[in-house]
């Protein structure tokens, strides 16, 4: 069916929340910079209401006394806010119409990646077969979450529909004022997810942010809520191991997690933004903030990433145990190669009685990169019999990357047990050696190695997941030996 | 099978092969023998390619290929097979993972298809039973806290599921107790066939009491001194290496 430009344009003003967004495409797109009067044009494009307006501009304001900060280990040029433009719908892909018009390099990266094809074609933009298009799958999947109560919509789509949850939880894990990066993120956000598994429910399939209906992109600020009430259960995967290209140079996420009494959260993520060439120029800058809160006794919150991506990488995904009897977890692979920076790790602060935090980290660094291990154990004055285990292994592939830990630990309560273990190594010639001895070539060697080293972590991750991710290591680390 | 002629090693610009030769045929095991420093290890890690050594001269054949242009992992794939003296441990790889590698990565290089699931079982548990190791590695990762025996025994079943051309033991007997001992012989004796051939290197005559070599070499600072049939194992054992050394004085 052909439409003239004006049927078009009305189209699209009528079908509101299409994407989230009300307004038609080509105004989709606010002025560069930020100030008050941006804040409010995404507010109305996004039609929010009142309490959500007030929320960014608070954060905007909080965020405008703020600086960023300088701790971290890593190095790159400062983002200029003023160059950034905050509001920009998500263009629609040009569709193709086979894979045979896919970029061969992304082609090849995805069957390396052993993606499916249906999944390839999804992830390219290719148009679906109806037989077998995934909406088909998106719908039946729909259903089944539906009869069981639990939401798992886009964040834009939380706010419309059930505004009531939004407004009781968003900000309450983590505060607009909280840092810099998440300040900004709540004055400017664009969409992201939303998720809530009522009581008593388990949700009987992980989520994936890739069978999301709305599927539009969400942007460079993205936020997402999880809610697990009483005695609930969720896995969430985010993310994808397909390489994530994208024109914005600077991202800044939230994520807020909460579990209330006998609630388990598992969170696992695989992240491959574009890290740059091999030369260091370009790549995304990815500052996020992550954090769980476990609200309820005996509550559970699990953090698994696999960090492969981004120039630079700036997150702590952390858990608050403020239930008694709680539980935290922290199991992480962070790769650099090149000249990527990541400063990465955990917080696991400690409130409540018997409260137990795990946090197992290993990194692995190549070429010319820097990858730091930055945690924080903190076990408050009542949080009696807390416990936490660390564990935090470098590994080293060639002679000019770094490989830094900085444990943090602070305990209030005397009869708290904290254990830190941390060890460095490098992939040794003689092990290298062997694998060759026995057939292997360097690389095969090499990715065995490195499959050994992070095992314990992949472990986590739910099945497909992890053989992706498994491959994912393997490519990042490619002719870093040698 | 494998022919060496006049072969220089270095190693930081310190001469420790000077001027071997060895030829080994289908079929027959080598004993090489001698004094702490004359070379044998070293002889054993340049056949295999280890990078920290480097040929100045000479030339080895491999089954009519130029060894020494090979890689290590192509020298495997050839069918050369070296039985560490020091296994190295790899945490977190099971060992079926890495036998399934390694089976695979020569597969590959031979032009053939990946092992079934079905038939590497078959073959481990076969070959577990020969070096008495009998469900005590599947779920462990290689050679991770492995006690000197068992890694020594590994070795062995590595060598039993690679069915190499050309096996080198690098004093597999060092550190173990007698049963171990005869349980490495009597994995080795196994193995030994018309068509395959080893090379043992040792210091003590004690391992040729279960292996019994064809011919016993001495080796001596660099170079093949002497070789004879294993009755001069006994010799060396009597009478140590000094005696050598005086003879080639006497020779130069």
């Amino acid at each position: 069916m052909a439409y003239t430009e004006t049927e078009l344009a009305e189209e699209l003003e009528n079908s509101k929340y299409k994407y989230g967004f009300t307004s038609k495409f080509d105004t989709d797109r606010v002025e560069k910079g930020l100030n008050e009067d941006i804040i409010r044009q995404i507010s109305s494009k996004k039609n929010e209401p009142e309490w959500l307006l007030e929320f960014r501009l608070e954060a905007y304001r909080n965020w405008r006394k703020m600086k960023e900060p300088k701790w971290a280990h890593v190095k790159y040029e400062k983002p200029k806010f003023d160059e950034i433009t905050y509001f920009a719908a998500p263009q629609p892909k040009k569709k193709l119409d086979s894979l045979d018009e896919v970029d061969p390099e992304l082609k090849e990266m995805y069957d390396k990646l052993g993606i499916s094809i249906e999944e390839q074609k999804k992830l390219a933009g290719v148009a679906m077969d109806v037989v077998v298009d995934s909406v088909s799958v998106q719908t039946t999947f729909k259903d089944k979450l539906e009869e069981k109560g639990i939401i798992f919509c886009s964040f834009s789509e939380a706010v419309q529909n059930y505004p009531d949850l939004v407004k009781k939880y968003m900000g309450k894990v983590v505060p607009p004022n909280d840092n810099f990066y998440a300040a900004l993120n709540s004055a400017v956000f664009t969409d992201g997810s939303f998720c809530y598994i009522p009581k008593g429910v388990k949700c009987p399939m992980e989520l994936s942010t890739y069978f999301r209906i709305n599927e539009a992109g969400t942007g460079q600020f993205e936020r997402t809520l999880i809610v697990a009430e009483d005695n609930s259960y969720v896995s969430y995967l985010e993310g994808c191991t397909a390489p994530m290209r994208d024109e914005n140079q600077l991202h800044a996420a939230v994520v807020e997690i909460i579990a209330m009494d006998d609630a388990e959260v598992k969170y696992s993520t695989v992240q491959n933004w574009y890290p740059g060439d091999k030369d260091g120029k370009g790549g995304v800058y990815n500052f996020v903030t992550k954090r769980g809160l476990c609200d309820g006794r005996n509550s559970k919150i699990s953090w698994t990433q696999v960090e492969t991506g981004s120039a630079v990488t700036w997150k702590y995904p952390s858990c608050i145990l403020k239930g008694d009897n709680s539980e935290g977890e922290f199991y992480s692979v962070a790769v650099t190669n090149n000249y990527q920076n990541a400063d990465t790790g955990t917080k696991m602060i400690h409130l409540g009685k018997n409260t137990r935090s795990l946090i197992i980290s290993k990194g692995i660094s190549a070429g010319f990169s820097e990858n730091s291990y930055r945690g924080l154990v903190q076990i408050n004055k009542n949080a009696k019999n807390a416990r936490n285990f660390s564990q935090c292994d470098s590994l080293l592939i060639g002679d000019k990357c770094g490989a830094h830990t900085f444990p943090y630990i602070e305990t209030k309560n005397n009869s708290s047990k904290v254990e830190h273990e941390a060890t460095t190594s490098k992939i040794g010639e003689d092990q290298i050696f062997y694998c060759q001895q026995r057939g292997m070539d360097e690389e095969q060697a090499v990715s065995l190695i490195v499959n050994g080293y992070v095992k314990e972590v992949l472990n986590k991750l739910p099945m497909e997941f992890a053989v992706e991710a498994k491959k994912l290591l393997e490519i990042t680390l490619e002719g870093s030996v040698g | 099978m494998l022919s060496i002629k006049n072969l220089k090693a270095s190693i930081e610009d310190t001469e420790i092969l000077k001027g071997l030769d060895l030829e080994v045929k289908p079929g027959e095991i080598h004993a090489i023998m001698g004094p702490n420093g004359s070379g044998k290890s070293t002889l054993a890690s340049v056949l295999a390619g280890r990078e920290d050594y480097e040929v100045t001269e000479g030339d080895v054949k491999f089954n009519g290929k130029d060894l020494l242009d090979l890689e290590p992992n192509e020298r495997a794939g050839e069918g050369l097979f070296l039985a560490f003296q020091y296994p190295v441990e790899i945490p977190g790889v099971s060992n079926m993972n890495f036998l399934k590698q390694a089976i695979n990565s020569i597969r590959e290089y031979k032009g053939e298809d990946a092992i079934a699931a079905k038939e590497f079982l078959k073959k481990v548990k076969e070959k577990q039973d020969l070096v008495g190791l009998s469900g005590r590695l599947a779920n462990r990762s290689v050679n991770e806290g492995f006690s000197g025996g068992e890694k020594k025994r590994n070795e062995i079943f590595q060598m039993a599921m690679l069915d190499p051309k050309l096996a080198i033991l690098d004093e597999t007997d060092s550190g173990l107790d007698i049963d171990a001992l005869k349980t490495v012989a009597d994995g080795v004796n196994q193995l030994r066939r018309k068509d395959n051939a080893f090379i043992v290197i040792t210091h003590y005559q004690r391992l040729l009491d279960y292996i019994v070599p064809d011919v016993v070499h001495v080796l001596s600072e660099g170079k093949i001194v002497k070789s004879g049939p294993k009755e001069l194992a006994l010799e060396l054992e009597e009478k140590g290496y000094d005696w050598l050394k005086e003879d080639e004085g006497v020779n130069a």
